[in-house]
């Protein structure tokens, strides 16, 4: 598996680091205690395209968010993060 | 059929030409007691207990490819009970003791070797960490030895016990442990089960579960048709969330790839399995003579079945760092295996809250050695409706109450377990 990142260019995948589905979005403080549980230890798990957040912490250290399938391992997107690095790039 | 010398010489004299099939192929019949989903070493195994100590006949096992085509066929192959904490120990000493009668039970050669399972530690601290593990162990029965540096010395001379960063000090030893031979395991509990009348249906897929008007499950539907069901136990780890699905519910799983190694053959080397302590890197020979290795999964989802370089670089560093000499080595063969990874790396043997429906689930990288135990077990929870007293705590609900079983306290970040 190697990763396009939109900042570095082609690099190989021991630069980053997985954090996982990037989909699931931290509660607001205060919510209920089922919607956290949901959010800390539910999973989709999904078999097929999934979009997920890697760290490329081997080069620009910036947050991506990879679309991947996770039966074929194939990328098919990959793009910043929302936030700070996001805006470098117009994304 | 029974194994023995004699059916053995009697097979020799007939040019090995009359053997009989281990276990009968089934085709489905309308209606079970009992529906296993996943022909592994843990749908089987639950199918020999319920069979063989709670008197259930009437099983059937319902396997997507055929026996051994999982993660039995791609996993590590070592046996050891050396768990810390409340839970897991009992539990996994449990499944120690079913594998040493395992072969007398079965009737059937899996190869179970004790040949000693010995983590290395490297540093006053992980000497500690170990100490108390194996005192755990020892209060609950289970033999554990602390060696030193000139025992583990004396047992493996031949490590590089001078690494600058990581001097090996000494290891954790548990002599009763050791391998067994994965694919006897589910052949021996195919051949088992079969002969008490469960049926064992290979190349059938589960599509969806059959429900009645209150929600309850009464039956699968399959790639063979339907298939009525008393009870219905999932026991298809590295898939579970993607069947719990079609009963609609979400998991606290994650499925990851973990990668296994093996050398060419070499002469004897390595008696037992040995651990390094200051990396992730377990090792054992197997009787061929190739080394057996692994590390870390790989830290991303994948449903794939093959793993990436990363791991196998860092894998294969580790092993550098305890036996510099393999570096000549080649690598014979590598594969890989999905991994259901709970939570708190500690597995799940419950009911859902799907009436009719069980699961048994969550075995991270650990499920092999834990096969017999966890067929026990799980074959009580079908039979009796209550979760047997050794797995009482490996519940589905425990991480909504806090009662967390995380053996490497990392929290829930199942890439990282």
């Amino acid at each position: 598996m190697r990763i396009i990142c939109p900042f570095c260019g082609e690099r190989e995948l021991g630069e980053f680091t997985y954090l996982g589905d990037a989909k699931p979005v931290r509660p607001e403080a205060g919510t209920s205690e089922d919607e956290v549980f949901d959010y800390v230890y539910l999973r989709d798990n999904v078999a097929g395209q999934t979009s997920e957040h890697w760290y490329h912490g081997g080069g620009c250290r910036a947050w991506l968010k990879v679309t991947r399938n996770t039966l074929t391992h194939e990328i098919s997107a990959v793009e910043p993060a929302a936030g700070a690095g996001a805006a470098k790039v117009g994304a | 059929m029974k194994y023995s010398i004699f059916s053995l010489a009697r097979a020799a004299l007939s040019g090995h030409k009359n053997w009989q099939r281990t276990w009968r192929d089934a085709t489905p019949k309308d209606r079970y007691d009992v529906v296993i989903i996943g022909g592994g070493g843990h749908g089987l195994a639950t199918a020999w207990f319920l069979a063989s100590e709670y008197g259930i006949k009437n099983v059937a096992v319902l396997e997507k490819g055929w026996i051994g085509s999982g993660n039995a066929g791609r996993n590590t192959t070592i046996i050891r009970s050396n768990y810390g904490l409340p839970g897991n120990t009992g539990f996994y000493e449990l499944s120690m003791k079913l594998w040493e009668r395992m072969e007398q039970d079965l009737n059937y050669n899996a190869m179970v070797s004790q040949r000693g399972v010995i983590n290395l530690y490297h540093s006053d601290a992980q000497r500690d960490a170990y100490a108390r593990r194996g005192n755990t162990m020892r209060i609950n029965g289970i033999d554990a030895e602390l060696l030193d540096l000139a025992a583990v010395k004396k047992m493996i001379p031949f490590l590089n016990f001078d690494n600058a960063r990581f001097p090996v000090q000494g290891g954790l030893l548990q002599r009763r442990g050791g391998t067994a031979r994965h694919d006897a395991v589910v052949w021996g509990y195919a051949h088992a089960a079969s002969e008490l009348g469960v049926d064992i249906i290979q190349n059938c897929e589960v599509t969806g579960f059959v429900r009645d008007a209150n929600g309850k499950v009464t039956g699968v539907e399959t790639s063979r048709g339907k298939i009525g069901a008393g009870k219905v136990g999932m026991a298809v780890a590295g898939s579970s969330s993607r069947v719990a699905a079609m009963a609609g519910l979400r998991l606290p799983i994650e499925s990851h790839v973990l990668q296994a190694f093996v050398s060419e053959a070499i002469k004897p080397l390595i008696s037992g399995v040995m651990t390094f302590g200051a990396g992730h890197f377990y090792v054992s020979q197997s009787d061929k003579g190739g080394l057996v290795f692994g590390g870390d999964i790989d830290g991303y989802n994948s449903y794939a079945q093959r793993g990436n370089m990363p791991v196998m670089e860092d894998v294969c560093e580790g092993g550098m760092a305890l036996m510099p000499m393999i570096g000549r080595l080649r690598l014979l063969r590598q594969w890989g295996g999905i991994m259901d990874m709970s939570m708190d790396g500690s597995p799940i043997i419950d009911k859902t809250p799907v009436d009719g429906l069980y699961l048994n689930a969550g075995w991270c990288y650990g499920g092999f050695k834990a096969t017999p135990g966890s067929g026990f077990v799980f074959a009580h929870l079908l039979a009796r409706d209550e979760s047997h007293e050794e797995a009482a705590r490996f519940r589905l609900d425990r991480f909504r109450t806090g009662a967390m079983i995380d053996e490497k306290g990392q929290g829930a970040q199942p890439n990282l377990h």
